[in-house]
């Protein structure tokens, strides 16, 4: 197939001229393929669009890079689920010239996590920290989740105990038995410690073998 | 009949769900409050300029008088600030309230003209052009009002506008310094 020729409107444009309507199944669906195909690599190449504004970036990348590290684990106030890079509110603008202005001072990252606590609390933190408060958030599932496993450990267990194999018939029983079997099985008292199948020694049965 | 109990979890487990979620709505928590860290703690570091030009600048100062404070962060450009504006008008006139505006990302003249068209309710008022006193403060957006206390801790944290009840519920209760 020739690649890239479909996205070019000339081309495009040729081929329709050329053979309107009088175009082989087979080459029109080749150029559908190839124009989905050139829409899919489009939607590919594109990148999350950040609010971040060029204005606001830092000319040392290293540093512009912790700040946006920093920028997707805020949250911006005002947008709830939105970090402070997604957000294009005036707040989200504010936090992130204060981010970058705390990393030019030298702050670490936690200091400067530690600076957005002390305006907006916990809230402001996409990831909320471990402490009491958030204890039933941090290990209500997985908690759930071991008595679950300690719940299907303990059923598993019943079912297993309750499958063992019954205690071995006694006489009574197996006279019974016999007699429920009618004339499929005979019963051979005399010959049930003989070399038999394992299942019919314990039951003292044996097929008849009178046929 | 432990069997048979057994059966009755799900029934159990649906009316301790719909027991949480009754309580939930009933309770009259709102979800999308997000609270504030800066209610019970001194009042945050403020200097910045005086709104009107030539005046001293508003520093901390403001908060070391004894007496209880409102601070609003306002705007000309913020249509929810012109539907509070006679509130404080109302505080400032009948409750002898000092409140302090601070003008949050507004040009100076605009928001000094919002004042002279509909009055100024301010004792004092700043510009914070910026954003960044704002940020100090934990404000999400304009308006917003704290309360501090003659000792300079913040009491009172509203984002959005003030209401009526707002004002006869703790505002002014607040400033005859009884604890709302």
């Amino acid at each position: 197939m020739r690649s890239g020729t479909p996205c070019h409107p000339e081309a495009e444009g040729r081929g329709t001229s050329e053979a309107k309507g009088k175009v082989p199944r087979s080459a029109r669906a080749a150029r559908v393929w190839a124009r989905s195909q050139c829409i899919a690599l489009l939607l590919l190449c594109a990148l999350p669009a950040l609010a971040v504004e060029p204005t606001e970036m830092l000319k040392d990348p290293a540093l512009e890079a912790r700040a946006r590290q920093i920028g997707q684990a805020l949250r911006c106030v005002v947008c709830q689920n939105q970090s402070i890079d997604d957000s294009q509110a005036e707040v989200a603008h504010d936090m992130r010239r204060a981010v970058r202005e705390r990393l030019q001072a030298g702050d670490s990252d936690d200091q400067v996590f530690a600076y957005m606590v002390a305006r907006y609390g916990d809230y402001v933190l996409l990831k909320p920290p471990f402490k009491a408060r958030t204890l039933v958030l941090w290990l209500g599932a997985p908690a759930l989740l071991l008595i679950a496993g300690v719940a299907l450990l303990f059923a598993a267990r019943r079912r297993r105990t309750a499958t063992v194999a019954p205690p071995p018939l006694n006489e009574e029983e197996r006279v019974r038995l016999s007699v429920i079997l009618g004339d499929q099985w005979d019963f051979h008292p005399e010959r049930s410690e003989g070399a038999c199948g394992k299942q019919e020694r314990s039951l003292g049965l044996r097929p008849r073998d009178d046929s | 009949m432990s069997r048979r109990l057994l059966y009755l979890l799900p029934l159990l487990t649906l009316a301790l769900m719909a027991g949480f979620f009754a309580w939930s709505l009933l309770i009259g928590r709102d979800p999308a409050a997000i609270g504030s860290v800066v209610v019970g703690r001194p009042a945050p570091p403020l200097n910045i300029p005086a709104l009107q030009e030539g005046q001293a600048p508003l520093t901390d100062a403001l908060f070391k008088s004894g007496k209880p404070v409102l601070v609003n962060f306002f705007a000309s450009w913020c249509a929810p600030c012109l539907a509070e504006h006679p509130l404080f008008m109302r505080l400032k006139e009948r409750e002898g309230a000092i409140v302090i505006g601070i003008a949050w990302k507004n040009k100076r003249d605009e928001a000094l003209a919002w004042l002279k068209r509909l009055g100024n309710p301010f004792q004092t008022a700043g510009l914070d052009l910026e954003g960044k006193a704002g940020l100090d403060w934990g404000l999400s957006g304009v308006p917003e009002t704290y309360a501090v206390d003659g000792n300079g801790i913040v009491r009172l944290h509203f984002r959005g506008p003030l209401i009526e009840r707002d004002l006869t519920d703790s505002v002014i209760p607040f400033l005859k310094g009884n604890a709302p």
